[in-house]
């Protein structure tokens, strides 16, 4: 969670100093969520999810270096400079992708629980997005079809308060969620994801359901981001006093409070922050001396079957 | 070599695939139980089960995207939308998704999806059910576009397709699926490349492309015009991304004289770029400006006299090649 933490605080100072380009959507003050969720799955397993897709995508393995590479658009990145911020791709590590179009994704992943069922392997489907697309139709379509197919999927909405700039009191008509769930026959979960062992335990528990057959859940997560939709956006639709309220449910502040009161002593804390720090420092530096990306990628990546452009002459009109 | 109907070549397309290889499915409305809304799976639910011809609910987003993230995973979908006139309310799965990912994920990830199903005007059935849709698809980066007009196309070309690993959009017609015509015996293996165009017809004084519907009007239109003693040749590119520029070229370089017939609307689509590219290559072989004729500039209307008005026929194809080979109606 640390690690997630300090990788974005970095990336929008890399930003800020125009070393990141295009959009910058920061997850940060909901890192108990991607790490929670992760913990609860086991390999084979694979996860989709929105454009804000740092955190996950470190949370299941995705090394720092080749994440900062992505978003300076580096040869070594994940998606090897094709992607940017919104598209990381890790697929080795079962992250099947930042997505950019809200809903657009949630048949998608609907697709990849299908091929679990089809072929008759026990692995199961994340799926993240936020409270706003639960209002678009992508969204209502693929949970309609895996409710109908009892597919192997865990639908997870990050409800971070706001779609963009929107509270949701002004873009739904009902604020429970799993109420829009329970029409399409799955099981539905709602609780707040400020305590990643809380994510894990709850999570597990729709995971274990889907791989044993039993169907989708649907989970609504409470949960805030702490700085703007995107770099862009200086939040001026929420005030001061609401921010440093929801602040003080910090999860990184809860688990390190839990933590000693576990029994760890501050300084290993500090350790651990320490190392974190040498990591991402290090992925700046090497995103920052890698290769840029390269044009013979960019042409080779469209396609399988090489019956399209292979260099610019090729691809002019 | 045997005769059968476009639709039976498009059922054994996908039979014979679905036969060699455990990962190909077929999924959309109407496919199983019904027996295909124009009868083109007859029969292959009864082959397969229902664990690979999937009838869905109305939801084409829901299932276009079921099948992209289903081949990503390693699967080969067939997906059939009633018709293309359907897909527009999945054109972000297509454009946003399909075409995209593989760039997207640094080239890590497949997506071997077919997309098929009757594509153009049927017959009366109006404005939103007669949409020619090989424009919006051909513009797009990322899938391939196909539209055989042949029975013996359609079989070779879906073959080809869902043994492929990129996105393919596969475009058949309506009126198409009656259409008899050779198709290789059984056990005999056609698969035809993408890229790679057919002369339907030999002739050298011009050369007139015509894919889809409005093959079969221009292959007539060429038999009127033989009588008059103009040779026409016809060449069918079959896919229209990638297109097989050279084959045009060589027969416009025989010829001297185009026509382009298409049944898109005018206002660009396959049907100008074709113009285009040959305009660019074989610029100095020219005698006559390059013609077109396509669908009219206008939505589908219902009443039979305006629709045959609308769509191209064989005297505006014959009219177009008499201007480009400035010869007099005899």
């Amino acid at each position: 969670m640390y690690l997630i933490r300090r990788f974005e605080e970095e990336a929008a100072r890399a930003y800020a100093q125009g070393k990141i380009g295009g959009f910058l959507h920061l997850y940060i003050g909901q890192e108990a969520i991607a790490v929670g969720a992760a913990a609860a799955l086991k390999d084979g397993d694979t996860v989709f999810q929105t454009y804000r897709d740092h955190g996950i995508s470190l949370a299941l393995g995705s090394t720092p270096e080749a994440c900062m590479a992505e978003l300076f658009g580096k040869d070594t990145g994940v998606s090897r400079g094709m992607g940017g911020s919104m598209h990381f791709f890790d697929k080795a590590n079962g992250f099947m992708g930042g997505w950019g179009i809200v809903g657009g994704h949630v048949a998608v992943a609907a697709g990849a629980a299908f091929k679990a069922k089809y072929a008759g392997d026990d692995s199961v489907t994340l799926c993240f997005f936020g409270e706003g697309a639960t209002n678009i139709g992508g969204f209502h379509e693929g949970l309609s079809l895996a409710g109908l197919w009892k597919l192997p999927i865990v639908f997870i909405c990050e409800n971070n308060q706001y779609a963009m700039g929107t509270p949701m009191s002004r873009t739904s008509a009902i604020q429970d969620l799993t109420l829009k769930a329970q029409g399409y026959g799955m099981h539905g979960d709602r609780f707040a994801g400020y305590d990643v062992a809380t994510v894990r335990e709850r999570v597990q528990q729709a995971v274990d359901r889907a791989r044993k057959g039993e169907g989708p859940t649907f989970i609504e997560i409470e949960t805030y981001r702490f700085r703007g939709h995107s770099m862009s956006d200086p939040a001026k639709y929420r005030s001061r006093a609401e921010l440093e309220e929801r602040k003080k449910k910090d999860p990184l502040a809860i688990t390190k409070s839990q933590l000693t009161d576990a029994g760890m002593s501050l300084e290993a804390i500090d350790e651990v922050e320490e190392a974190v720090e040498e990591v991402v420092s290090a992925a700046v530096k090497a995103a920052d001396a890698a290769e840029p990306a390269k044009e013979e990628v960019m042409f080779d990546s469209v396609m399988a079957t090489k019956l399209g452009p292979k260099n610019r002459e090729e691809a002019e009109v | 070599m045997r005769e059968l109907r476009y639709r039976e070549a498009v059922r054994e397309a996908i039979a014979e695939e679905m036969e060699a290889d455990e990962s190909v499915f077929l999924m959309g409305e109407e496919v199983g139980h019904y027996q295909g809304a124009y009868k083109v799976s007859e029969g292959l639910l009864a082959r397969f089960g229902e664990k690979r011809v999937i009838d869905t609910p109305i939801a084409e987003a829901g299932f276009a995207g079921i099948g992209i993230g289903a081949a990503m995973t390693g699967l080969r979908p067939v997906i059939e939308f009633m018709t293309w006139n359907f897909s527009f309310v999945a054109f972000d799965q297509i454009i946003s998704n399909a075409a995209k990912i593989r760039q997207m994920s640094g080239g890590t990830i497949d997506v071997p999806i077919v997309f098929r199903g009757p594509n153009g005007a049927a017959k009366q059935v109006a404005s939103q059910h007669s949409h020619s849709v090989d424009p919006f698809y051909t513009n797009i980066p990322g899938i391939f576009v196909v539209m055989p007009a042949t029975p013996r196309d359609a079989k070779g070309l879906l073959k080809t397709a869902i043994r492929c690993n990129d996105p393919v959009v596969f475009l058949e017609g309506e009126t198409l699926y009656n259409v008899k015509g050779e198709v290789p015996d059984e056990g005999e293996e056609e698969l035809i490349p993408f890229g790679k165009g057919r002369i339907g017809r030999e002739g050298t004084d011009c050369t007139i492309v015509a894919f889809g519907r409005p093959y079969y009007e221009t292959m007539q239109a060429a038999e009127k015009l033989a009588e008059d003693g103009i040779e026409c040749e016809v060449v069918d590119p079959r896919t229209l991304r990638p297109l097989d520029l050279d084959l045009l070229v060589e027969s416009v370089k025989k010829t001297h004289r185009c026509v382009v017939v298409h049944e898109h609307w005018p206002y660009g689509g396959p049907g100008a770029e074709i113009v285009d590219q040959i305009q660019r290559h074989a610029f100095d072989w020219l005698d006559a400006p390059i013609e077109r004729v396509g669908s009219l500039d206008v939505p589908m209307p219902y009443a039979s006299n305006l629709e045959n008005f609308v769509l191209p026929t064989v005297e505006r194809i014959t009219d177009a090649v008499r201007k480009v080979t400035y010869s007099e109606k005899k």
